[in-house]
């Protein structure tokens, strides 16, 4: 057995491929069974005869509920070997890939010709997986030339963006390169111009610097291959024998990899850690051991290891990630510790919201979950015991539970390395997030104590900012969209760059919300993508953060509308409805808001209409932020 | 480690590789006689075997082979 590489997935069933079998022989839909058993770790072969049951499944049309995606790939390598471990990783993540690749060598050709099979595949994203090899083939250890070839490797992949951006739609993934393991001289390589490992690291250095931008995302490949070590990544005899551009073993750490990027630019990005206590925040049972008696701490390794453990989910915190506790125990006992051990890393108020009793953790993480307004499919769920994760696998199959070693000097790592939080951004939204939501406890208080809700809605002292232009909040705008599935009226999903092409479209609105009151700053909580058909405004999106709902915001997002569509001559607005298994509290959406019903134009929807001229603006309780300048 | 263990483990190899349980090994075997067995599934097999019976092939000697017999005649010199 070669040891795990993914230790935060459970091993492979021995009878893999009788249950891909078995599952291909399903009737209906089977997406949900296909992911859960890409729910483990599978080797390159596992990997390819997942992707077989895939594209039968698409064949007959039953990979529901797994989204599709279309990615292109274009290499200096050969990617045969590569792409189908893509498919198969790729229905572990939710998606449905379809992957087309460009012809080995015909890199810049593929992105210029507008007939090539990756331009007409219509690419939600493409993955520019060039290596070391397609940038530097020669030495030269003068100053300036070293410079300029990097600058010319840089300028032809900008030239390769710049083309994709102008043939497709497609988010663009670049790929950071990792110097071979040969050294020149030896540690003097660091130091010397031209050298390969000065290369990568400059190459590497302007590439996120001055090449990644919207709509273009790092693929951090030389930080994986750092991770797996450069003398296993570069397999010699693989690369003369195949053309692999890097050793086959590394195919599925590589996919896993990659598709963590893409969950994080379709805006699927995980929130929540939802942590059991006992033997996962520290050793030892809290209600027999006593707060002496549990593991924690300095001068004792086996303590010292679940201070690692806190650590990094406090890291983890800052970076906008919420955390929660999830735990059978007495309550008093379990908060005494947290609040009283003297070398607890992770305090009350670090939890967002906690569940500590005796009930099963299932019920509990759904809870939680409403507690928060997100949906489980927003949570990670950590714990030490097997038993309880099996449990919440088998009863809330949204959550994601990772394989916990049972030794916990492995913990911080695995919640480290399993990307479960991948994001592509760090805004001041994820900055904040945890005082938002801590806000939200205040607001619900006073909402107990206020005798009628107009009167609570008053004294929130609410503002709103509009946004139409394309500045700020992208990354927002995207996780708006693609990430809400409960106050979302079509569920139509879109990648950051598809968006930026509608925001540039002077026909369409694209229009964002900001909602601050006077407990602070809800962030970004609602998007509204309008498109136009002859004098009407078609409402193709429109989607609303749970965490503001009964507070008259869509009446105030309506006024806006309507003013904007007045103000360019629109007639009309038509209202989608999509009805999906999750958004049915917004079924009376259109109707509450004056839209009367029509025929639908499209099976599966309801259509809504409102005329604009006849429209009267609702009295709400938001001022805009132009009000508050006027005034 | 036998002839017949090395064949007997090669055959499992197969029928993992190429995803058909049907797969019998002879040694006269060539990549005409199994369904799929492209360059791609090639490289497949040669990073499986490799990596079932720890081995490395020394660089050319995995595309030398002509056939089943030789495979795991070169598969048994580097396992012994």
């Amino acid at each position: 057995m070669v040891a795990s590489r993914m230790p935060w997935l459970r091993p492979a069933p021995d009878d893999f491929r009788a249950c891909c079998d078995a599952a291909d022989g399903m009737g209906g839909a089977r997406g949900a069974a296909l992911r859960q058993l890409a729910e483990h770790e599978l080797n390159e072969r596992q990997l390819v005869r997942l992707a077989r049951s895939l594209r039968a499944a698409r064949a007959a049309a039953a990979e529901a509920p797994l989204a599709h995606f279309a990615l292109g790939v274009v290499s200096n390598a050969t990617t045969d070997f590569i792409v189908p471990a893509f498919e198969g990783t790729g229905v572990r993540h939710g998606f449905s890939m379809a992957v087309t690749t460009a012809p080995f060598g015909v890199t810049l050709q593929a992105a210029l010709a507008s007939d090539s099979s990756v331009v007409r595949a219509n690419p939600d994203a493409i993955l520019l997986a060039l290596d070391y090899r397609a940038f530097f083939c020669e030495f030269n250890f003068d100053d300036k030339d070293a410079e300029a070839a990097v600058s010319g490797a840089i300028a032809y992949l900008r030239q390769l963006i710049h083309a994709f951006r102008s043939t497709t739609r497609a988010a663009i993934l670049v790929q950071t390169v990792a110097a071979p393991p040969e050294r020149l001289f030896g540690s003097f390589d660091r130091r010397q111009s031209g050298t390969p490992s000065w290369l990568a690291a400059r190459f590497n250095d302007r590439l996120a610097n001055d090449v990644v931008g919207p709509g273009v995302t790092v693929f951090d490949v030389e930080a994986l291959a750092m991770q797996v070590g450069l003398a296993s990544w570069y397999d010699v005899n693989q690369y003369l024998t195949a053309r692999l551009p890097f050793a086959a073993e590394h195919v599925p750490l590589y996919s896993e990899h990659l598709l963590r990027l893409i969950t994080a630019i379709r805006g699927r990005s995980r929130k929540v850690l939802a942590l059991d206590l006992d033997n996962t925040l520290w050793g030892g049972v809290i209600g027999d051991d006593g707060i002496d008696g549990i593991r924690l701490g300095q001068g004792d390794p086996r303590g010292e290891a679940f201070l690692d453990f806190q650590r990094a989910a406090r890291a983890l915190k800052q970076r906008g990630v919420l955390l929660v506790i999830c735990s059978k125990n007495d309550e008093s006992v379990a908060l005494k510790a947290i609040r009283e051990h003297p070398e607890m890393v992770l305090r009350e108020n670090d939890f967002s919201a906690f569940q500590i009793n005796w009930a099963d953790k299932a019920t509990n993480l759904e809870i939680l979950a409403k507690r928060l307004s997100l949906g489980l499919d927003a949570f990670v769920f950590l714990d030490d015991n097997p038993a309880e994760r099996s449990q919440v696998r088998q009863a809330l199959p949204q959550v994601l539970v990772p394989e916990l070693p049972t030794d916990a000097a492995a913990y911080a790592r695995v919640l480290m390395t399993a990307g479960l939080f991948e994001a592509v951004t760090f805004s001041d939204e994820d900055r904040g997030r945890a005082e938002q939501y801590a806000a939200n406890d205040h607001r619900e208080s006073l909402r107990a104590q206020s005798r009628d809700l107009g009167s609570f809605l008053r004294s929130l002292r609410m503002r709103a900012i509009f946004t139409t232009s394309g500045d700020v909040g992208w990354p927002r705008f995207a996780q708006l969209i693609n990430k809400s599935n409960q106050f979302n009226l079509t569920t139509r999903r879109y990648t950051e760059s598809e968006l930026q092409f509608l925001v540039v479209d002077p026909s369409t609105l694209t229009l964002q919300m900001r909602l601050i009151d006077q407990f602070g700053d809800n962030g970004m909580i609602c998007a509204v993508i309008a498109v136009p058909q002859a004098h009407d405004w078609v409402l193709d999106s429109w989607v609303m953060s749970c965490r503001v709902i009964g507070r008259l915001v869509e009446q105030a997002v309506l006024n806006r509308i309507v003013a904007e569509a007045r103000r360019r001559g629109i007639r009309r607005l038509i209202g989608i409805y999509r009805p999906t298994e999750r958004n049915g509290m917004v079924k009376d959406h259109y109707a509450k808001l004056g839209f009367t019903r029509a025929d639908a134009s499209a099976p599966g929807e309801e259509r809504w209409e409102l005329d604009v001229s006849s429209f009267a603006a609702f009295e709400v309780p938001i001022a805009t932020q132009r009000d508050l300048m006027a005034a | 480690m036998t002839a017949d263990q090395v064949m007997t483990k090669l055959t499992a190899i197969f029928r993992d590789v190429f995803d058909d349980d049907r797969i019998a090994l002879t040694p006269e075997m060539t990549a005409r006689d199994v369904d799929g067995w492209d360059s791609v599934a090639n490289i497949r097999l040669m990073v499986t075997i490799e990596d079932e019976f720890r081995i490395k092939f020394e660089i050319g000697d995995f595309q030398d082979f002509r056939n089943v017999g030789d495979l795991a005649a070169g598969v048994g010199r580097l396992v012994s």
